[in-house]
């Protein structure tokens, strides 16, 4: 227990100096002093952070989580299980970056934390193994994607999963919560539509590339089709290019940034075009990773490619408002609530522009409390921490309860995921639809 | 094997997942939101009074002190052990017990963050008046500790205006009613006398609050100046006018440089200093009051003075002042915030000192001011690791605050004595005052478990509880690592 002594040194001993020791990260991607030094731990953040309102503890709220950083850093904190569990538990929602006075990049840091992690910490064999096929072989490779998602396609399709959800199955192995967030696998991958160029309709206003995604192409197809029909209808040219790939953001929350970093360059070398007016994406977190390449090949050799394509992302309803929508066929009568998807408020810091778009085709807003706080989806966060996932999307529940909207909407595949859960576990029936879809009926 | 035991007796009163006594977690509670360090033997998380009652027992009968913390937004090292012990997290006690608008009151338990409060009044029309900076992270239990204002304190006083009815758990476990939840109870006013007591006194576990009508009008003005003195000058001025603003906050050029990048609130960069002055009531009053106040600005040199335009240009100018203590992170790896207190008519000479200290250290000192009500914070940069520097740093906070109490000022307007500002209160108090906090002390914790070596000077505190087998306070600091 050498790093508490030297702890207490520092108490008393020291006065108000900070002692560095040896560091416990090395190698690349380590979090560094520039980046967390700006938190002067005011506290500020404390309650913006679903895992403290939660769980009311230091350790799992962001200042700690930079304090735990900088322990390591100053070889006081090994980079062991305590750790581990703390900067796993952060949702990387970011809440904290948009509460900071101070602009401490917070999300940079946990995410190199979590390289720091994966380079020098042995997780359990099995975690490993799912871990590393999930984030090195699935994600970014189409096919195995496909073949993976038309099993599952099977698994819900011929009767094994309502057989597995009755029979109580699931809830013996305590899969059944996971269960109730798969995706449905759509009949038809949206990879089959890679490559097609969809012409605007009337006077072209815009020529953008689509960046599909990944798993929303084998569970959102119809989703990334309404995104095609709403933005064409508006007069954008839309293509879809056959070279991109996965973003690589889950890969890059988790620690896997070398990963992420080869999909980078796949995504710049396959959108970065002149022809492009922008690179226009559907989903909130895939659109907080695509306009942080900069930083993700800061090493890179390409590093000026990957500001340029970064500047060139913008999130659908980002470039919907900018362009302006075409009058609607139709208005919607609604009285809707807006979830705002971490990725787009904290991330890429986009408020308005969803909510003026629904209220462009006659959808009547109400906001409901914390509304830009966390719905506890987070990329895979709802599988890999879902108890505490759970307890955040019950406050989450609560507070959509609070309003007496209609609907809720949102702007992001995984949220939608998330919040529909919510509705199955709070015996609510309002229906979750992203904002694209709302647009979509009314045009 | 006898802290193991202590362990296994807190878990019993609060259960399994609300104790901490492993190095790694209890590592995260030696900091707060100052500059001191110091690491617990245990933090636990009680939920209700009877589990705070219990553990004050325990504490009692094993001779460990006990350090109450909110939200560890402090900056006078209030949250910290000193010599080890149990730190008592209250942020899970954080549900709003009553709000009963028809008598103007609300009751809460002290882990309610003071934002979340006012967010729960205001669709019926209300809010808890004291403002502290720190509003949407601090706790109501750390505003009634440190006796919490804010940049409205000027018109509305602070949290001991603002309490009436505590439920205290007494450090030997006894639960006590002090005051009612009517504002006019009978006897010695002890609400009056437990607010602002730094946790020396007793747990708070209930809270009864007054709570404020939202006021009809608000105007904020911003009155720009290229001179810091013609500022100090115009807060001089308005209180000769006879007008009392609801607010007169002053940030000077350097700090609001810094805020500026954070808010973008239209802050002019280029200028040497700004006061914020908010005025509020009913609308034709406010109007009135508002030209009033920019003609007396201008004749004291402001260059020019802006009104919000509406509510949300209003929010930002104040989320600036808000936050402007975390934006100095932007330009420095760590800062120490000073709070003194000086008459308003000594405001101009004040800041002439604070450059001249910043000058013999070498150091960059920004300044932010409550300037209503003479409230200064100036904030020095240092960086921390720079032990030279940390040294400078320190003497120069103390040096300004030394300059407060000579003009006839005081060492804290609302972030308390905490273990920082101790050794001044010699300075500050006589002999004889300070026997009769000590002997005040004494009647509601005789024996210093809690919240020991805080508040007086060290010379008063020989008595006080440490970690059994460190009965000196000269003696080695105990380990956490050495007791299991």
């Amino acid at each position: 227990m050498s790093h508490q002594d030297s702890a207490i040194q520092t108490a008393e001993e020291h006065g108000h100096s900070l002692q560095m020791g040896e560091s416990n990260f090395a190698g690349p991607d380590r979090p560094t002093w520039e980046l967390y030094a700006t938190c002067v731990h005011c506290g500020l953040c404390l309650n913006h952070c679903p895992t403290y309102r939660v769980l009311g503890m230091e350790m799992d709220s962001p200042r700690g989580r930079i304090y735990q950083v900088l322990q390591v850093d100053a070889g006081r904190l090994p980079i062991a299980e305590s750790f581990v569990t703390h900067i796993d538990r952060c949702l990387d929602c970011r809440a904290c970056e948009s509460a900071c006075p101070s602009g401490v990049q917070y999300g940079h840091i946990v995410e190199r934390a979590r390289a720091q992690i994966e380079q020098h910490y042995q997780r359990p064999w099995l975690a490993r193994q799912i871990r590393s096929f999930f984030y090195r072989h699935v994600l970014g490779d189409r096919k195995r994607l496909s073949q993976i998602a038309t099993l599952l396609r099977f698994y819900q399709r011929s009767g094994l999963q309502s057989l597995a959800q009755h029979c109580g199955a699931l809830k013996l192995i305590g899969m059944a919560e996971l269960d109730r967030l798969q995706p449905r696998v759509d009949d038809r991958f949206f990879f089959e539509q890679f490559g097609q160029v969809f012409p605007a309709s009337g006077e072209r206003r815009a020529r953008v590339a689509f960046h599909a995604g990944c798993i929303a192409s084998v569970a959102f197809s119809a989703l990334n089709e309404a995104t095609v029909r709403v933005l064409t209808k508006n007069g954008i040219e839309v293509c879809v290019p056959a070279g991109q790939n996965c973003c690589g953001a889950l890969q890059a929350h988790a620690g896997f940034r070398d990963e992420a970093r080869a999909l980078a360059r796949q995504n710049i070398a396959a959108m970065l075009d002149d022809r492009f007016d922008a690179v226009v994406t559907n989903a909130a977190g895939c659109g907080s990773t695509l306009k942080e390449y900069g930083d993700l090949l800061r090493e890179d050799g390409q590093c000026s490619d990957a500001e340029r394509f970064a500047e060139k992302v913008k999130d659908v309803t980002e470039f919907l408002s900018s362009i302006g929508l075409r009058p609607p066929e139709r208005q919607m009568k609604l009285k809707a609530t807006y979830q705002d998807p971490c990725h787009l408020a904290h991330g890429q810091r986009i408020r308005n522009p969803p909510r003026e778009l629904l209220r462009a085709v006659g959808i009547e807003l109400e906001e409901m409390p914390h509304s830009d706080q966390c719905c506890g989806s987070a990329g895979s966060y709802n599988v890999t921490q879902n108890e505490l996932s759970m307890k955040i999307l019950d406050a989450k529940m609560n507070d959509v309860s609070s309003t007496s909207a209609e609907l809720v909407v949102t702007a992001n595949v995984g949220c939608m995921l998330q919040l529909r859960a919510g509705m199955d576990r709070a015996g609510l029936n309002l229906p979750v639809k992203h904002v694209i879809e709302v647009l979509d009926e009314c045009y | 094997m006898f802290s193991f035991g202590i362990a296994s007796k807190l878990k019993k009163i609060v259960g399994r997942d609300s104790v901490l006594d492993r190095a790694e977690d209890l590592m995260l509670y030696e900091y707060d939101g100052s500059l001191a360090r110091g690491m617990p033997n245990f933090v636990v998380f009680p939920q209700n009074t009877e589990q705070v009652s219990a553990i004050m027992k325990l504490a009692c009968s094993e001779q460990l002190s006990v350090i109450p913390r909110g939200a560890g937004t402090g900056l006078s090292g209030g949250a910290i052990a000193r010599r080890g012990g149990i730190v008592l997290s209250l942020a899970r006690m954080n549900r709003i017990l009553e709000i009963d608008v028809a008598n103007l009151r609300a009751t809460v338990q002290p882990g309610v963050v003071n934002l979340d409060l006012s967010a729960a009044l205001a669709p019926q029309g209300f809010y808890f008046a004291p403002d502290p900076s720190s509003q949407k992270a601090c706790t109501i239990g750390g505003n009634v500790a440190e006796n919490s204002g804010g940049p409205h304190t000027l018109v509305s006083g602070v949290t001991v205006n603002h309490v009436t009815g505590i439920e205290v758990v007494l450090p030997d476990g006894r639960i006590a009613q002090l005051g009612s939840k009517s504002a006019n109870a009978a006897g010695y006013d002890l609400p009056g006398v437990f607010v602002g007591s730094e946790g020396t006194f007793g747990i708070a576990t209930a809270i009864t609050v007054k709570i404020c009508r939202l006021p009809e009008s608000v105007a904020t003005l911003l009155s720009i100046y290229d001179d810091v003195q013609d500022a100090a000058n115009t807060v001089v001025a308005l209180t000769t006018e006879g007008i009392t603003p609801a607010a007169i906050e002053m940030l000077d050029g350097w700090t609001l440089r810094a805020v500026e990048a954070y808010v973008h609130a239209g802050y002019p960069l280029d200028s040497a200093a700004v006061l914020l002055i908010e005025l509020e009531g009913l609308r034709e009053a406010v109007d009135e009051q508002a030209e009033i106040v920019s003609a007396v600005c201008r004749r004291a040199g402001a260059r020019e003075v802006r009104r919000a335009k509406d509510e949300n240009e209003r929010q930002l100018l104040w989320k600036g002042r808000k936050t402007a203590f975390g934006a100095i992170g932007r330009v420095s790896p760590s800062y120490y915030v000073q709070d003194g207190v000086i008459p308003r008519t000594r405001v101009p000479e004040t800041l002439r000192k604070i450059e001249e200290v910043g000058k013999k250290h070498s150091l960059t000192i920004g300044n932010i001011f409550h300037a209503g009500d003479g409230n200064l914070h100036p904030l020095i940069l240092f960086d921390a690791r720079d032990e030279q520097q940390t040294r400078r740093t320190l003497e120069a906070g103390r040096e300004i605050l030394e300059f407060c109490i000579s003009v006839g000022g005081s060492i804290t307007g609302e972030h308390g004595v905490g273990m920082e500002k101790q050794d001044l209160m010699s300075s500050l108090f006589s002999d004889s005052e300070l026997e009769v906090m000590a002997r005040l002390r004494k009647c509601f914790n005789p024996d210093s478990v809690l919240n020991p070596q805080k508040l007086l000077p060290s010379i008063r505190t020989c008595r006080e509880t440490v970690m059994p087998g460190h009965a000196s306070l000269d003696a080695p600091v105990a380990s956490g690592a050495e007791l299991r």
